[in-house]
């Protein structure tokens, strides 16, 4: 009985990540997507499955906090969030990249890394050698492909310190070397104890198994 | 510097903006351009009266200002939007309005700077006496900080919809006429001996209230007009 409690209270010491309660999203009085409950802890990786339309990409928008939610909250660390306290614990990764396509990746990727700082023993010339864009440090972004493009966002990833990935369809566009990457950028982050939200149309391999199943249904 | 730090951050956004503004240098020479092309037209309009123009002077020169500044503001935050850097920038830990704020700093140096460098050349095209030049610098230096604030707040406003320049426009007519009324009026009392502090004064206490005021609420619109 006494060890019930304490192990229960353990738990409840070590709040998760990022968790959603009952969360839905309303738009014109129409329910995009939920309520969806899940909680996400420091190591894990979550796949978000849903047919187009079922609203991923406005989940990911709503954790950021720059959706507000219909209903029901989000939690990042046990604290209610939102965007006067999310301090670069979150970074989101979507459809537009977020890159100057004037500026070179590394002059992208020092950009981000003021705004947000920098992880511990990273910076930007390994990351785009991480990702296999060694030489194309000083092109304009606007020379590189689509898919080297995405690769520069990923350096950016690799480069700044939030625990908490929200990736909207980060295999779009690569190719199966891409893909790959991905998939060994997300473990390394699941190892450093970071979390990741993922939405994704194809299979998702881990060479720890399985990642979790978030459902959306239309 | 190390990076994360608020004033880190600062320059790190003015240092892009500042590098992606000269990368597109043919942008900046646009308002200038246009300010040149403006004035020069009023002495072929009006006739080379050096009595006429000089009573204009002042007038014409602000008013231009004023017209080259409204249309370089439309893409104040559209590239932010629309490449995805603005929810880079809404989710740094640093505060949005202060990341605004260097924005609109960024701005100004690329668009009202050049303005006030050509200002004093286009002045002595239309014959404005010479004392009354420093007025108009002055006055120039204080009124196109507080224009692009002002617009700022209007830019984020309107960022939600598409064709937002007209509305732009229509909405910030009633706020740029009491800086062009001050702006005009003091350069009027320096052509005239007159004294000419007062105006200036007034355009100050105007550019604070707006320096402190306008990034906050150009954050809040911004990110209104983001949760759509």
């Amino acid at each position: 009985m006494g060890r019930t409690i304490v192990g229960m209270t353990a738990a409840a010491l070590i709040p998760p990540l990022l968790e959603a309660r009952a969360l839905c999203f309303l738009r014109q009085d129409e329910a995009v997507f939920g309520p969806v409950d899940f909680a996400l802890h420091a190591g894990e990786i979550a796949l978000v499955e849903g047919d187009n339309g079922s609203g991923k990409t406005t989940l990911m928008r709503v954790l950021t906090g720059m959706l507000r939610p219909g209903d029901g909250e989000v939690l990042l660390d046990g604290q209610p969030f939102s965007l006067d306290t999310v301090a670069g614990a979150v970074v989101f990764l979507g459809h537009q990249l977020g890159l100057k396509l004037d500026l070179s990746p590394r002059e992208n990727l020092r950009f981000a890394a003021g705004l947000y700082g920098l992880r511990a023993g990273a910076d930007a010339d390994a990351a785009l050698r991480e990702v296999g864009l060694a030489g194309y440090e000083e092109e304009p972004a606007r020379r590189l492909s689509a898919g080297q493009k995405k690769r520069v966002a990923l350096a950016r990833l690799l480069l700044l310190p939030a625990r908490v990935w929200l990736l909207d369809e980060p295999y779009a566009n690569l190719d199966r070397e891409g893909i790959a990457l991905v998939n060994r950028l997300l473990e390394q982050h699941a190892a450093r104890h970071g979390a990741a939200l993922v939405t994704s149309h194809g299979a998702v391999t881990f060479a720890g198994g399985a990642p979790r199943l978030i459902r959306l249904h239309a | 510097m190390t990076p994360g730090t608020t004033t880190a951050a600062c320059a790190a956004l003015l240092r892009r903006d500042l590098l992606l503004a000269w990368r597109r240098r043919g942008d900046i020479a646009m308002p200038v351009l246009y300010a040149v092309i403006v004035t020069t037209l009023f002495p072929f309009a009006l006739g080379p009266e050096p009595a006429l123009l000089a009573r204009i002077a002042g007038g014409v020169v602000f008013v231009t200002v004023v017209l080259a500044i409204l249309l370089s503001l439309d893409n104040l935050f559209r590239g932010d939007i629309e490449d995805g850097s603005m929810e880079l920038l809404m989710l740094a830990p640093q505060p949005l309005a202060l990341l605004v704020g260097t924005k609109i700093l960024a701005h100004w140096i690329t668009s009202s700077v050049p303005l006030i460098v050509v200002a004093p050349v286009l002045a002595s095209m239309l014959k404005l006496p010479v004392p009354a030049v420093p007025v108009l610098v002055v006055v120039l230096l204080l009124s196109t900080p507080l224009l692009c604030l002002l617009g700022a707040v209007l830019v984020a406003l309107t960022a939600g919809s598409r064709r937002s320049g007209m509305l732009l426009a229509l909405m910030l007519l009633p706020l740029c006429v009491p800086v062009v009324i001050f702006a005009a009026g003091a350069v009027a009392a320096a052509q005239e001996g007159l004294p000419w502090i007062a105006p200036v004064a007034w355009l100050g206490a105007g550019l604070v209230l707006t320096l402190v005021l306008a990034p906050l609420a150009s954050a809040a619109a911004l990110r209104i007009a983001m949760d759509t």
